[in-house]
């Protein structure tokens, strides 16, 4: 069936299944590749995008869900070539390491602070805690986060 | 926090540098297997079994393959026709490619399905039937030695049981004397459960077959990528120069990225079929339920000391579970892995230790997840045998290890199990963490908890890791020798490619190897590109895993670039018309001895090098090198760990307070990478200790086949982590570095279960294994003592 | 790989068009709200409708209100939303607890309060929630609405009285006076299903209980609900003597089973422990309501 929706920006119109899942609509037909599945079952979060103005697992939806509405994922993430306080804070503050869930983490850090500009460690534990990282121990994707609050301006 | 020790001058390159895969990775940039998408690109997936052992009447695929989206059906007979239906494991075992004869697992594959998508692939699964004949499984590793338990290899010529090896190390009458001499000796039954890597991406390929080339090209997650080429061209025939390997960003690996998987040669033989180019990635659940475990060790271990306090001895028995084929990666000569080096970071007399393999109708694997060959399971079992102890002789269990551990005068240390130590300051780091731990107040805080009724723990562990695997003469998986290439080319502006044989999984080597280089010749990281994962583009060695990429590889670049350098000499030499010996290496150039002002950088020299200028005869120009490293022993990384819990004896739940993690892993290359390596490391304890766990029921279901059944620590498990550093450097590497990427995953769940059962003293509890759940830590309260490795009765 | 089956999807664009459509589909029609649990069925093609009526654009059913001495709270309620509400909080902290608890905050802001309830998972914490405070649920079909206790939603695991073509469309709450009320659950890691949970609401008249609510989820309550111990605890006074009797009553008529969670006694000693605990929370809340007067 017809699908149009807007992608960081862009208006994209296709035709697909009903069945098709979000991520790999975002994926396989978009070529999006930013953001990734890991687990099936809505535990891990590498597919984290937005829909409108929350994230959501996009492995867990499907696309035609989406028809009419706005999608953000990290290709979106940074405006006009600067990068968002939050990818910067990522690569100061080793908050990656293969990755992986990274772009989730990074829409969900964004989120949070949107909401919460002075968040404690606890706010982000609990906001982030929806994802798994297997390679930091969560130790620098909190500071990362912290980093991006007190370094917050987009400039 | 970090508080750092013995810390060398680390000017030139090393040093806490932002990384350079970041800049992709944040953009979502980067280029995983699954992200590769090839014009003409069929999709295949995979049959597997439900049930976990039966013999398979029929295959029918006839549906399957009339699908209108189908390209093809292969099935274990097809394989067949091709030689293809088994394929030797990494310990030279066989294993099925796809079943023909009987199911040994519940997960094992039985036929591939390519299709045009993904989706049509998956329906097309449904269509292929399977008749089945159920036979009982072996399931429990403690019976499948017992008479009359069905044999899960009967394809094996003569085999009537379910025994794979048996494995010894140490001397026994020397151990056995010192048992019947000693004091005091405990001991006890310990599980370590099955748990598996899982890294968030899971395994997967992309096979691309040109026939008129006769060229076979792989994006393949894999950590080992030149090993896998040597064993594709042995398993398929396909000339090993015709075969390209690339592996692209992995999303983790932690071991479970080793082994080739049936779902690879599938691919291959799809593409080759097909003619057209074929993906396969597993999900979630064929992840965790057929790809590589690990641990799954169910060990009894004994410890021998004086009243006083003196370790003297110690022994254990283990069995262990492999699964349905025996896939376990490790050097070949040592079947348990390095598990002998059980006997830890202490002073002692004697060691035992016995190992027995059996298969059971489980998925196989058994070495993997950061595992270091197995020390993982040493340190568990030593370090709980320790608290054990300290227990029994009403010592505090810090004290009783400063009273034991290794002096540093010891070092080069050979212990009772033939293992030679090369460096280490034992007792500073064991101190450093009491320190930052506060131990002295932490036990009366202790105290007075308990005074309240609140239950507290203070678990610490000590341990010494062996990695960077290995020497030739000793250590090869299948023939191919564990040593690694390192291939350095030089451009005319000074600007340097490093081709390296390992593989990050997210260590961050284009960033650390790059260091390496700039620090030996005098660069920027900047001007030094790594290039790995690429079989065409680099040279022969065999991965990361075993944490062996800094010790071997990082020690091959090091060899490279010094090679480069003293090229660098003889034109630099040529260049200021002195001799080269007149030359010094000095602050990142070659300076003339006596007059260092006369200098000259990289830079210089390369063009130099490339240019018509006059050099000594026998010289041809340019600066390119190559190294291979053959490491003259493993490097011995060690730490001590402290693990602060609160438990709740009425719900059974456990919260992690506090961690303090103290590593010694020689020179620190890049401090800030080391510790995310550790803080990786501290989350996977708390995860084995307190929730991971792959379980079987006795009909062989597994019944954590997903993230929602095979919990992994989110961030509100972990604390915020608290690091010390001391610096022993290794003596035998080139830059005394010792590796890292496995220490705290070896180190951690020792302390976190030390932790656990130190607060449940007053319940008088002395061991329970992991997971320690609520429910396993309430069961052990009230004397309850179950198996973790089964389901819950 | 975990991907759904051939379905086919009609979008809702209002109560009636949802009931209409499942009129002409169901039985063979299954609603699509959050989708966090019957898309996960259909990835594993445990659940394969044959079509899908998606009611996420049926923003009337997103509300939560105050409707004379009645909580209003639409089924298409995200979780997030129930968390995040003040007015919910003010009345009913019991909701504020067990949301918090349920599931991770990206998963809440999509799943939905009536899609939680109507899976029907015997270890759902808003079933437990809802029952405790005895809520009501608005079921629409064609005909018109009916409303259905709490108590009476669910017929067993993963089944409830809403037929293949109703809709439910609201839960309502009674606000009371007195009350406190309060949520503790047992789990294996944060995220995670419980391995016991129970919420509980006390409504207090000087330290005698005028009435209390219990609500247990995964140890095997009947509709979720210990009646025996809500019986047993009114006309007493909330002392620690009666709160513990009561734990041990819910522990009584509670029917665990063993899994990976825990072995089924341990289950009904947490039933009891977190009764017992939850209730002091619950007291503590409504002395404290009660200190404050009445708003």
């Amino acid at each position: 069936m017809h699908l149009t929706v807007t992608v960081n920006g862009t208006e994209y119109t296709r035709d697909v299944e009903p069945r098709l899942l979000l991520i790999h609509f975002l994926r396989d037909d978009l070529g999006l590749t930013g953001s990734h599945w890991g687990c099936d079952t809505s535990n891990c979060g590498a597919c984290v995008v937005w829909l409108d103005e929350t994230p959501l697992k996009s492995c867990t939806m499907l696309a035609v869900m989406a028809d009419g509405r706005r999608i953000r994922t990290v290709e979106g993430l940074a405006s006009g070539g600067t990068l968002d306080p939050v990818q910067r804070a990522f690569a100061q503050c080793h908050g990656l390491q293969c990755g992986f869930c990274t772009p989730g983490m990074m829409l969900s850090a964004r989120w949070l602070l949107d909401r919460n500009p002075n968040p404690t460690e606890t706010d982000v534990r609990e906001a982030i805690s929806g994802q798994i990282c297997r390679c930091t121990g969560y130790e620098n994707i909190v500071r990362s986060v912290l980093w991006a609050a007190q370094n917050g301006s987009h400039a | 926090m970090t508080a750092e020790q013995g810390a060398h001058e680390q000017a030139g390159a090393y040093g806490s540098l932002g990384r350079k895969e970041d800049a992709r990775f944040v953009r979502g940039q980067g280029t995983f297997v699954d992200d590769i998408a090839l014009p003409g690109m069929l999709y295949g997936t995979i049959l597997r079994s439900p049930l976990a052992h039966a013999r398979i009447r029929s295959i029918d695929v006839t549906a399957a393959r009339a699908h209108p989206q189908v390209e093809a059906v292969i099935t274990g007979a097809d394989l067949a026709e091709r030689g293809l239906a088994w394929m030797p494991t990494l310990a030279a075992d066989v294993q099925a490619v796809l079943a023909t004869d009987k199911v040994r697992f519940q997960g094992q594959e039985i036929a591939f399905v390519v299709a045009r998508d993904r989706y049509a692939a998956r329906d097309a699964l449904e269509l292929v039937v399977v008749e089945y004949e159920q036979l009982p499984p072996v399931i429990d590793a403690l019976a499948a030695l017992d008479p009359g338990t069905p044999v899960v290899r009967d394809d094996l010529p003569g085999r009537t049981g379910n025994h794979i090896f048996d494995w010894t190390a140490g001397d026994q009458a020397t151990t056995d004397a010192v048992f019947a001499a000693a004091e005091v000796c405990v001991g006890g039954d310990m599980i370590y459960p099955r748990s598996h890597p899982a890294p968030l991406e899971t395994c997967g390929i992309v096979a691309d077959f040109d026939a008129v080339a006769g060229r076979l090209t792989l994006w393949s997650t894999t950590q080992a990528p030149h090993a896998h080429r040597t064993l594709y061209a042995m398993v398929t025939g396909l000339p090993e120069h015709k075969i390209r390997i690339v592996s692209p960003d992995l999303g983790g690996g932690f071991g479970n990225k080793v082994p080739i998987y049936p779902g690879y040669l599938c691919a291959i033989v799809a593409a080759m079929v097909t003619g057209r180019p074929v993906k396969w990635m597993e999900d979630r659940s064929e992840n965790l339920m057929s790809t590589t475990f690990a641990r799954d060790y169910h060990m009894h271990g004994e410890i021998a000391a004086t009243r006083d306090g003196r370790i003297l001895g110690l022994r254990a028995r283990v069995l262990a579970d492999h699964g349905a084929f025996n896939a376990t990666a490790q050097p070949t000569k040592y079947p348990a892995g390095f598990f002998h080096i059980f006997t830890g970071s202490y002073d002692l007399q004697a060691a035992f230790c016995e190992v027995t393999g059996v298969y059971t109708n489980k998925a196989p694997g058994g070495v993997a997840y950061s595992c270091s060959f197995r020390i993982t399971e040493a340190v568990y079992l030593v370090e709980r045998l320790v608290d054990m102890l300290a227990r029994e002789l009403a010592m505090d269990p810090a004290e009783l290890r400063m009273r034991n551990l290794l002096r540093p005068e010891q070092f080069p240390y050979t212990g009772p199990t033939g293992w030679q130590y090369d460096s280490g300051d034992y007792p500073r780091a064991l101190s450093l963490a009491l320190d930052l731990a506060g131990y002295d107040e932490l036990r009366r805080d202790q105290a007075e908890r308990r005074e309240r009724g609140e239950y507290m723990g203070i678990g610490l562990s000590f341990f010494t890791e062996g990695v960077g695997a290995g020497p030739r003469e000793h250590m090869d998986i299948l023939g191919l020798g564990m040593a690694d290439g390192a291939d350095l080319r030089v451009h005319p502006t000074g600007k340097a490619v490093l081709g390296i044989s390992v593989q990050t999984q997210g260590q961050g080597h284009e960033t650390t190897f790059a260091q390496i280089v700039a620090h030996e010749l005098g660069l920027s990281p900047d001007d030094v590109e790594v290039v790995h994962g690429d079989t065409d583009r680099t040279p022969f060695g065999l991965g990361t895993y075993g944490s062996r990429s800094t010790p071997v590889s990082g020690a091959a670049a090091v060899m490279a670039a010094r090679k480069v350098r003293e090229r660098a000499r003889i034109v630099a030499a040529a260049m200021l018309e002195v001799a080269a010996d007149d030359l010094e290496w000095a602050d990142g150039k070659w300076r003339v001895r006596g007059d260092p002002e006369l200098a000259l950088g990289f830079a210089e020299i390369a063009m130099a090098a490339h240019s018509p200028l006059a050099l000594p005869a026998g010289v041809e120009g340019h600066l390119d090198a190559s190294a291979v490293y053959n490491p003259p022993n493993l490097t011995f990384p060690f730490g001590a760990y402290i693990c602060v819990t609160d438990v709740d004896p009425a719900t059974g739940e456990v919260k992690v307070r506090r961690f303090i993690a103290v590593d010694d892993c020689g020179v620190r290359i890049n401090p800030m990478i080391v510790e995310g390596q550790v803080h990786r490391g501290l989350a996977d304890g708390i995860g084995m200790a307190l929730m991971q766990a792959i379980v079987f029921d006795s009909a062989g279901n597994c019944l954590s086949g997903s993230f929602m059944d095979y919990l992994l620590p989110t961030a509100m498990e972990c604390p915020s982590f608290e690091l010390g550093a001391t610096v022993t450097p290794s003596p035998h590497h080139p830059i005394g570095a010792k590796g890292i990427g496995e220490s705290a995953t070896v180190g951690s769940p020792a302390a976190v279960v030390n932790s656990v059962i130190d607060a449940l003293a007053p319940f008088g509890v002395k061991h329970a294994d992991m997971p320690l759940t609520p429910a396993n830590v309430w069961c052990a309260i009230h004397g309850r003592q179950g198996r973790s490795d089964l389901a819950v009765q | 790989m975990q991907v759904p089956a051939h379905v086919e999807y009609d979008k809702a664009t209002s109560v009636e068009h949802a009931l209409a459509l499942l009129a002409r589909y169901a039985p063979e029609a299954r609603v699509l709200a959050g989708g966090h649990s019957l898309i996960p069925m259909m990835k594993l093609r445990l659940a394969q409708p044959e079509v899908l009526i998606d009611i996420n654009g049926l923003t009337d059913l997103c509300h939560i209100n105050l409707t004379g001495d009645q909580l209003r709270i639409g089924a298409l309620t995200r979780h997030a939303q129930l968390l995040d509400s003040q007015l919910v909080g003010e009345h009913f902290a019991i909701f504020r607890d067990a949301e918090r608890v349920i599931a991770d905050p990206i998963v809440r802001n999509w799943g939905t309060v009536g899609g939680s309830l109507c899976q029907a998972d015997p270890s759902e914490d808003l079933s437990a929630a809802f029952a405790a405070m005895k809520g009501t649920m608005v079921i629409r079909g064609l005909d018109g609405s009916r409303e259905v206790s709490a108590r009476e939603f669910h017929t067993g695991p993963y089944e409830t009285v809403v037929a293949p073509a109703e809709l439910l469309v609201e839960i309502r709450l009674p606000v009371r006076p007195g009350g406190g009320s309060g949520y503790l659950k047992v789990a294996r890691r944060a995220g995670d299903w419980p391995v016991g949970a129970a919420g509980a609401a006390v409504w207090l008249s000087g330290d005698i209980i005028a009435d209390a609510g219990i609500g247990l989820a995964a140890v095997g309550a009947t509709h979720f609900v210990a009646a025996e111990a809500e019986e047993y605890l009114r006309g007493r006074p909330a002392t620690e003597e009666s709160l513990a009797r009561a734990g041990e009553i819910a522990a009584e008529s509670c029917r665990p089973v063993s899994d990976q969670r825990g072995p089924a006694d341990y289950k009904r000693h947490l039933a009891r422990e977190l009764t017992t605990r939850v209730l002091r929370v619950a007291a503590a809340r409504a002395r404290e309501a009660n200190q404050e007067g009445p708003a």
